[in-house]
């Protein structure tokens, strides 16, 4: 059982958006940026991958931010200061290669941004220079805007409609990053949010051959490479997102297919969701 | 060997009345394919008394030569008859701790039953039976007696993996004093037992018995510890304080054909669709909450238990047409025969001598069919079995929802590259020096099971775990074995 020892809720419109500490001291220990955990609320509840948005080696704990999108995620986000989860599996997946690249950009959309967060503060701790792009549909869902500035050297917001920020979205600021008036060279971008905004930003960057490392959020059971449900193509071959990445070359990444397989269990994530709205005593 | 014509000769002198090999009453295949309950009720005592009365005791009997552990089968057998089964229990435990569930699933027809004498002119001794019959009254009868138990060493265990081989090893080092923790990376312990084999070939609730015992008698069991990530062999011996490690993490590596199509939606290993449903409880959807697709209809892929348990997984989710498709014939199937029987009783569609050659998928990427070409078998290959080779223009397609490969498993290498100094052949399998003390290149490192023999069975994975177990033992007490 892992406890929750701080609730903080970052939105409570639909979807939410929650975020847990969690005390779970040997997770934290290991954790290395980009690497994520697999959790079950209960018995009757399915695995299902967050990131490990933050840690606190002192005391032992991790964060977790999610976005309510379907069952689970809402039944976690139900959850109160003091519950418990049953089990929590971790932290799973390679971990983002840090190195000192020069210039790296670091771009997360909607909840990405908590997965990103890590590995910009890594990027930086490797003596990068570190700009980051937060892009939100509006201002209000806008989350880590204090711990992503404290990690970056320059920090550009974007909402899609404009009520906070630069009004557009977040491969505009890249586009001129790139080959606007600061023709910033740069040397890697990391890109985590939603896959269409992934592959957006890598048909950015694929012209000017910039490195472009995206966080693939496919559908997994296991997280040891043991189901293959993970499997995404990556130039050309079937790789497991859950032990080769979650992290990927995004201008080998088949993003098409990924977003189909995404797409699997549609039909029943409306069941669960409906049922549970009927009978929800959990 | 001695010949074994005197005692064929045998039940003819004796006059005895001849018995027929007793059925075991199975839920009707009408019935059982919509349920996920167990296919065989068991033998009633009345049939096992008669069925015992079948084996001529042996006065060398085969059956135990044959039998990968080396049970006393005439002994148990004659205990069943003189009516003490709990006796005919303790005779089997000596030799294997999993008796409720290598009854069920070994595959005696292989084995001890392949060579008992009585098969020779007749059907063989249910062998598997009698000792499934045996475990399952124990378990009902029999009170909780905790073994022999010696003073406790102080040394520290950690066993990987908690499949048949990690606690049948957990269990015998539990009994000679040491520490053991068992490390597991899912949630629940049982390894194939509980995420591959069905319910309704193996009652979950059996494994769960079996690992309720050992923590009994003191074994730690740690949950959602992916050995390689949250700590690596090393942080278990240099910092937890681990004298020896085994390792019996099994063969967890999913297998696809490497054909046009596998990532369509709807083609899915055997190892996500039997996890999906066995161990996350998926056909009891929407109570549980991991969904599972009830298709209509299902191509499995291969001839073993894995592509059995998978196909009638499908059909009891509700497929109405349900494929194996095999690309050998029907007699080289590798599945346990009673599977095979129960597949075709339940309506299996078996599709032999054909091969799928690629998966076509509609417009937004779900499986529409499977296209294949039809086989023929050749020359022998290496394993002797006569190799299936294409015919020339044969394709054909069957049309379909969705496929699972069943066509193997590898060896998941998350614990072997996380573990310098460990050498693995080059199927990553962990290279031991012999299968009886599963010592691996690495110093106080053992490993056994599917882990060091690729894919194989219950039996062979929990016989390692004991025969390691002696090793181990002797590594940390006598100092017999070392590096
Ligand atoms: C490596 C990784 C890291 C992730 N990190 C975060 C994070 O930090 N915060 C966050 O909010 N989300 C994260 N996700 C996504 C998160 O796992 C899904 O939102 C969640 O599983 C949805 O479950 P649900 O029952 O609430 O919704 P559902 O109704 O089941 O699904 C909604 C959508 O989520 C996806 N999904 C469903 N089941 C799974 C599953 N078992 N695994 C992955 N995706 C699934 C599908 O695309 C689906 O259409 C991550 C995913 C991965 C693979
Ligand atoms: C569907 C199916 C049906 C089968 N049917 C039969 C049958 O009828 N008869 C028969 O005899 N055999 C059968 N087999 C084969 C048999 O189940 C295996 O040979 C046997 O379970 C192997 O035992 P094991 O202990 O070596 O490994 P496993 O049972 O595979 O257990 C390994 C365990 O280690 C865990 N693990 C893996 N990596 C790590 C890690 N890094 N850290 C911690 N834990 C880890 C796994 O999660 C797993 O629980 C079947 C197999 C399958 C898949
Ligand atoms: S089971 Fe068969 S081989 Fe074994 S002792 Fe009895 S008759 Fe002989
Ligand atoms: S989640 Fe099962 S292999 Fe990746």
């Amino acid at each position: 059982m892992y406890e929750i020892a701080e609730k903080k809720v970052w939105s409570d419109e639909v979807p939410g958006v929650k975020e847990f500490k969690i005390k779970a001291p040997l997770i934290a220990e290991k954790h290395q940026a980009g690497q994520f955990v697999i959790l079950r609320i209960d018995e009757n509840g399915e695995r299902i991958p967050l990131t490990i948005a933050h840690k606190d080696l002192r005391n032992g704990t991790i964060n977790l931010l999610f976005q309510e999108v379907g069952k689970t995620t809402m039944d976690l986000g139900r959850l109160k200061k003091g519950d418990s989860i049953m089990d929590i599996s971790g932290p799973l997946g390679t971990p983002t290669h840090v190195e000192r690249y020069g210039t790296v950009v670091c771009i997360g959309g909607g909840i990405g941004v908590a997965p990103l967060h890590p590995i910009a503060q890594a990027m930086k701790g490797a003596g990068n220079n570190v700009i980051s792009i937060i892009g939100v549909k509006t201002k209000n869902i806008l989350i880590y805007e204090d711990l992503m500035n404290a990690t970056s050297d320059e920090l550009l917001i974007t909402t899609d409609d404009g009520s906070y920020g630069h009004h557009g979205f977040v491969t505009d600021e890249l586009k001129s990053l790139i080959d606007g008036e600061r023709k910033i060279p740069i040397d890697l971008v990391v890109a985590i949010g939603p896959p269409i905004m992934m592959k957006m930003v890598c048909r950015v960057t694929e012209p000017y051959k910039i490195k472009t490392v995206v966080s693939l959020n496919t559908i997994m059971i296991d997280g040891t490479g043991m189901c293959g449900a993970c499997r995404v193509s990556v130039d050309g071959k079937t790789r497991f997102v859950c032990v080769d990445g979650p992290e990927f070359d995004g201008h080998q990444v088949d993003f098409d297919e990924m977003m189909q397989r995404q797409r699997q269990y549609l039909k029943e994530e409306k069941i669960a969701v409906e049922t549970c709205q009927r009978q929800c005593s959990r | 060997m001695t010949s074994p014509k005197e005692e064929e000769k045998k039940p003819e002198k004796k006059k005895r009345p001849k018995i027929p090999r007793q059925a075991m009453p199975v839920q009707d295949p009408a019935v059982r394919i919509r349920n996920f309950n167990e296919v065989p009720y068991g033998y009633t005592e009345e049939s096992a008394k008669l069925e015992s009365i079948r084996c001529i005791q042996c006065k060398k009997p085969f059956c135990i030569d044959a039998c990968p552990v080396r049970i006393n089968i005439p002994g148990f057998i004659k205990k069943i008859n003189e009516g003490d089964i709990l006796e005919a229990a303790r005779i089997i435990k000596k030799d294997n701790c999993l008796p409720a569930i290598c009854g069920r699933v070994c595959p005696q027809e292989d084995q001890c039953e392949r060579v008992c004498i009585v098969g020779k002119k007749d059907a063989s001794v249910a062998i598997g039976r009698l000792e499934r019959y045996v475990a399952d009254y124990e378990a009902e009868h029999g009170k909780f007696e905790m073994p022999e138990m010696a003073p406790k060493t102080g040394r520290k265990v950690a066993v990987v993996g908690s499949g048949p081989g990690g606690l049948a090893c957990a269990g015998e080092l539990i009994k000679m004093g040491h520490d053991v923790t068992v490390f597991e990376a899912l949630h629940k312990s049982g390894g194939v037992l509980v995420y591959g084999i069905p319910e309704f070939r193996l009652p979950k609730a059996i494994v769960q018995r079996e690992v309720d015992y050992l923590a009994k008698l003191g074994v730690e069991f740690r949950m959602n510890f992916v050995v390689g990530k949250i700590r690596t062999v090393d942080d278990l011996i240099e910092k937890d304080g681990y004298e020896a490690v085994f390792l019996a993490n099994g063969a967890g590596l999913p297998v696809f054909m490497n054909i046009p199509g596998e990532n369509l939606n709807g083609v899915y290993s055997a190892n996500e669709y039997l996890t999906r449903s066995n161990l996350m409880k998926a056909y009891k959807f929407p109570d549980y909450d991991t969904p599972i697709t009830r298709w209509k209809n299902v191509a499995v892929i291969g001839g073993g238990n894995v592509a059995m348990d998978a196909v009638r997984t499908a059909l009891r989710l509700g497929a109405d047409n349900a494929y194996i498709i095999y690309r050998r014939s029907h007699n080289e199937m590798p599945a346990r025969k009673e599977e095979i029987e129960h597949a075709e009783e339940e309506g299996i569609q078996f599709r032999m001598l054909t091969n799928p050659i690629r998966v076509l998928g509609d417009k937004d990427g779900w499986v529409r069919a499977i296209e294949c070409i039809k086989m023929e078998l050749g020359e022998p290959d290496e394993s002797g079995r006569r190799r299936p080779v294409p015919i020339k223009g044969s394709e054909f397609e069957i049309e379909i929802d969705a496929v699972v490969m069943a066509i193997g498993s590898g060896s998941n290498p998350l614990v072997a590259s996380s573990t310098p100094g460990l050498n693995v052949n080059k199927w990553g399998n962990i290279i031991v020096d012999s299968e009886n003390t599963g010592r691996s290149s690495k110093k106080g490192v053992f490993a056994g099971g599917d882990i060091v023999t690729g894919a194989a069975t219950v039996i062979l994975a929990m016989g390692a775990g004991r025969n390691v177990a002696a090793a181990i033992n002797e590594y940390l007490v006598y100092k017999a074995i070392g590096w």
